[in-house]
Parts: C-alpha cells; structure tokens; sequence
C-alpha cells in the first residue's frame, strides 16, 4: 500500500501524498502483468513515449544497470528528478545532501541520456548515436559528423576530444535547466 | 432524481468516515495531474536559436535534449491516449464496489445500504431483466424470419420498422436505459450514413430503438449468426464476410450500392471501430466518408454517475460485460441528433472525417483526439516518430517554419 512509500518519501524531496497515490495508481496502470514492476514493453505502450526520438534513453533511465524490472521505488526516485526546484524550500535538512532535483542532478540526468557507457565522458560516438536519433534518416552522415565535430569543439575545453559533466554544466549556464527539466503537478 | 442524491450521501458518508479515522483518500483526477506546456515542441526548441534568420550552419544545442526529455517522463506521468481504454474514475460512488478506490468497511449504515443495493441488483432486477432481453432477442429473430416470408412491399418494410423497433424497445427496458434523445429532427434518412461515437455494443441498441438502420458488421456464427440471418430476412441489412472485409474496394463498393438505394435504410457506422471509454473520440476511419453521400452525425454521452458502459474488451468477454449491465442500476444517456453534413469542395476524406468527430466531440462534451482507438492492441506507426525526427531536421537544419507547420507534435498527423 501507499504507507511503504513513506520511507522513500523521506528520500527523496518533499511530494505531497495525493501526488503519491496518482503516481502509485499510474504506476499500477501501466503495470499490464501486475506483478508490481514495469519493464520496457510497459512503457512502450504509451504511444506518446513510443513516438518520441529519444524514447529508449528515457526508458533506459528507469532501469538500474543490468536490471529488466523498475519498482514503485525506483519508478518514483527517477521522476523525483523532475520535481520543481522551488519545493526544496520545505526540505532545509542538512543531512540529506543534494536533492534528486537540484540543478545539478537535472543535469546529470540529461548527461547520462548521452553518456550510454557511463565512463564519465561524452564521446563523438556517444554524440552522434544521440543526434541519429533525433534527426533519423534526414541528415547524412557527413553533415552529422561535422555537427558532432562543432559542437565538441565548442564545449570542450582540455582538449580531449570528449565532453565531460563540467564542461557540460558550463555550457549549459545560461540555460533555464530548472524550467525546462520539471514537471509541474496540478493540485 | 433521487438515486444521485443518494449516491452524493454515499459517498460524502465515506470520505467524512475516512477522514475520521485517519486514512488518506483517494480523489480521483479528471482533468489530468500534471500542468503541460502550452508551446509546441518545435517552438519551445526554435526558441534557443536566433529566431527566423535561417544559422549559415546547422545549430545542434545541447539544452534541445531536454525538451525531448520532459515531454517524454510526462507522457509517463500522464498520456491522452492509454487512459481512454480503461473505465473512466468517478467522482461520486455509485454503490457498487467495481468503481471506487476508498470502498472499505466505515459504517455500518453504508454497508447496509450497499448490501440491500447487491440483493436488489442481482435478486430482483437481474432475472427480471435477463428474462427481458432473451424475450427482444427471440422476438426479433421470430418475428423477422415471419415477415421475410412476405413479399417485397411496403406492407413488408413496415412491418420490418415496427418489428424491429419494438423489440430494440424491449431490449432497452432489458438494459433500464434511461434515453434522453435531442433534436430529432436530424434524425437520419434513407441514402445517408449515420456515424456515431463507441463506447459500448448497447449504442446500437440505444440508436436503433429509435430509428431504423441498416446494420454494417462481419458474419458470426452461433447465435450472433442466427439473429444476423434472421434480420436480413426482413430488411437489407450490410453483413460482410471475414475475407471481405480486407477488401477495401468491395466494402466500399457495397456501401456506395446500398446508400445509393433510396429505399434502404441509412447505414449505420462506428467510425472508431472499437470501443473507447466515453470521454473522448478517436481517430475516425475514413472509409464512411469516401462514400460521398449525407452524413448524419451522433452523439451519444453516457452519465457515468449511473453505471460505466464502456466494454474493454480486452479485460471481459460479452457475455461477462451484458451481466456486468444488467446487474447495475441502469443506464443513464444523452444523445444528440446532429445536422447532417456533407463533404465540401476541396476537402478531403480525412478533414471530412475530423470535421465530423470535432462536432460530435463537441455536442457531447468529450475530448477530441487525432490518435488512432487502434492503440488499444496495437503498436504506433513508426511513421510518427519520423515525423519527429524530420520536424527536428528542419530546425537543426535552420529551415524557417512553413505555414502548414507541424501544430500538432503530440499527437500523429493524419495519414
């Protein structure tokens, strides 16, 4: 029921209960085999979701490395990243360290979109992989390439040809993250 | 009427008992859970880059991620179309258990009151009304192989319309479905289409209590089979058979014969082909409307209050969802007779198409949505995730907007 959430509430920054249960009974719709875990087919089926270019890294980001199964827990600690910042006023703890929803973390959420391998560093490959995915079939390799080259060049400031978290925060300083990376909730 | 009111006691009796003892509530959503972006998505990336001047280079920013991202955790959170395949959430409760989350023991009154509710519904009323509906059903397949006997006429053609609507009448009583049926002076005529919202198989009881229609369906077997034989028998009516209908030509085709026949009766159509939950309307199929005749819009809003009648037919069989109906209270529901309509000059079979279901949508009070009802079991085309791919393109790319421009980026384009 809805009492276990409490402990993953604690976790995770302020959300109200009514938003808990939505969220749970969301969860439990999309749950087809109601065996109280989703799995990569459960979020296919939204069509939304399946039409959006960039879909499977979405998707992938609710798994846990190496795991086909997301729980209540882990469907809800990865939306946690898209809280609304200003809801952190509540949360003032000290000892509960960064909020899945700071800047910070939107970021690292959306570095790890690129970052498939998770060594840390978005690579040209990395790069393209992602920019294939958004264009499809209309750009052609060429023109692509020369994007991901420009775009490298541009961010990468130690000169190894990759773009690391911080270059990537650095580059994205000017950009209204907290906006564009929450979800805000009715009631 | 006095049921809703006590249905309103019912369930303010529950919440008030819940909140006494401290359990949380659950208040169903009605109008979504989370706020979305106005802009479209083309617009919210066009913003990044220096508007309208067309870059010397493709642009590619790092931040056009996020957009993509958002949108896709919010279809997650909440998605126009998955939830329009199961039952809609009521706000108030109904007293039977199937339709509300917060049903526990509170009180003893409540319970009484739903205890003496089940004992009516499936002592009293449930036999009473199985007994009615094998009675309209045994009557009509009696009554119309008697009068296919008869020769062609008028006499014939009569006697058909007052067979047949006696015993759809008979069904209604079967189904205690309250009709409430507004401007019937759009009712449809002979050598038009009748096109109507689904939710339910009991719409075509509800339409044809009340008109005649001729009947478009596959061929069953068994006793679906024999009521079908027996209603040709005294009136046209359009059954195809299962190889037929892949045959988009052929069904076509016998469409366009029939309404051609200003003898027949209007042909009645579920554009949606299946069942949606009654709180929007989905894609039309655009073969009624190739056809070029009048087209006799419908609107038909069930008052969820009373009883759920949308069939999701993946969770129940038909036998199952029937009982389901007539061990309810009843049916309660609206339906809108609109003026007819016609294809205009340079429209299309699809604009025809939407143009039909944004006025039924709108008499009915549901949500108008482009996405296909066929999503209930089948995947989407990839053809749409294309189309975001290639919207997507054109930005990179610094193609300045057109002025067809993609508008409509959460849901498919038409095909």
């Amino acid at each position: 029921g809805t009492y276990g959430i409490a402990q993953t509430v604690r976790e995770l920054s302020v959300i109200s209960h009514s938003q808990i249960t939505r969220l749970y009974s969301r969860f439990h719709s999309l749950d087809k085999g109601e065996n109280g875990a989703l799995s990569r087919e459960d979020f296919q089926r939204i069509p939304e979701l399946a039409i959006n270019p960039l879909g499977d890294r979405i998707i992938n980001a609710f798994f846990p490395e190496g795991e086909d199964q997301v729980n209540f827990r882990g469907f809800m600690r990865t939306l946690a990243h898209f809280r609304p910042v200003e809801d952190n006023e509540k949360n003032k703890d000290p000892n509960s360290g960064e909020p899945l929803n700071s800047r910070n973390n939107k970021l690292l959420f959306a570095f790890r979109l690129y970052d498939l391998d998770r060594d840390d560093k978005i690579s040209r490959d990395e790069l393209l992989q992602v920019l294939r995915m958004m264009v499809g079939v209309n750009i052609s390799d060429e023109q692509l390439g020369s994007i991901a080259d420009r775009t490298i060049q541009e961010a990468d400031t130690n000169g190894d040809m990759s773009i690391s978290f911080s270059e990537f925060i650095k580059v994205l300083e000017k950009v209204d993250v907290e906006q564009k990376m929450s979800i805000r909730f009715l009631h | 009427r006095a049921c809703a009111d006590v249905f309103q006691w019912a369930t303010l009796r529950m919440e008030r008992g819940a909140r006494e003892k401290n359990q949380q509530l659950y208040k169903p959503y009605s109008n979504g859970i989370i706020a979305k972006e106005l802009v479209s998505l083309e617009q919210e990336i066009q913003e990044v880059r220096r508007s309208g001047i067309p870059a010397p280079e493709p642009e590619f920013d790092m931040s056009d991620i996020f957009s993509f991202c958002r949108r896709g955790v919010e279809s997650i959170v909440d998605d126009e179309v998955t939830k329009r395949f199961t039952a809609e959430e009521l706000e108030s409760w109904n007293l039977l258990t199937r339709s509300n989350y917060n049903f526990h023991h509170i009180s003893t009154r409540l319970t009484v009151l739903w205890g003496v509710g089940v004992l009516v519904r499936y002592a009293i009323l449930l036999p009473l009304r199985v007994t009615l509906a094998f009675t309209g059903v045994g009557l009509l397949v009696v009554l119309t192989s008697l009068i296919g006997l008869l020769p062609n006429g008028w006499v014939k053609s009569s006697l058909s319309e007052k067979a047949h609507l006696m015993c759809y009448r008979i069904c209604v009583r079967a189904l205690t479905a309250i009709i409430t049926y507004h401007d019937s002076e759009n009712k449809p005529k002979n050598g038009g289409i009748c096109v109507a919202n689904h939710t339910s198989p009991i719409d075509v009881i509800i339409l044809a209590s009340d008109g005649c229609y001729a009947m478009v369906g596959q061929v069953h077997g068994g006793l679906m089979g024999v009521i079908q034989r027996a209603m040709l028998k005294a009136c046209p009516h359009i059954w195809f058979e299962r190889s037929e209908v892949k045959d988009r030509h052929l069904v076509a085709k016998r469409l366009s014969d029939h309404v051609a026949d200003k003898t027949k009766l209007p042909i009645l159509i579920f554009p949606e082909g299946t069942c949606i939950n009654n709180t929007s309307v989905m894609m039309f199929k655009k073969g009624s409307f190739e056809i070029g005749c009048t087209v006799y819009p419908v609107a038909i809003k069930y008052d969820p209050r009373f009883g759920d009648a949308f069939w999701n037919s993946s969770k129940f069989g038909m036998v199952n969802y029937l009982l389901h109906m007539m061990s309810s209270w009843g049916v309660v529901c609206s339906v809108w007779y609109l003026p007819p309509m016609r294809r205009e000059e340079g429209e299309d079979a699809v604009q025809f198409a939407n143009r039909v279901k944004a006025a039924i949508a709108r008499k009915g009070g549901l949500a108008d949505l482009l996405w296909d009802g066929g999503l209930k079991r089948e995947k989407v085309k990839k053809v749409f995730k294309e189309e975001q791919q290639k919207m997507y393109s054109k930005v990179l790319v610094g193609v300045s907007e057109d002025s067809h421009g993609s508008e409509v980026v959460r849901g498919p384009a038409l095909e």
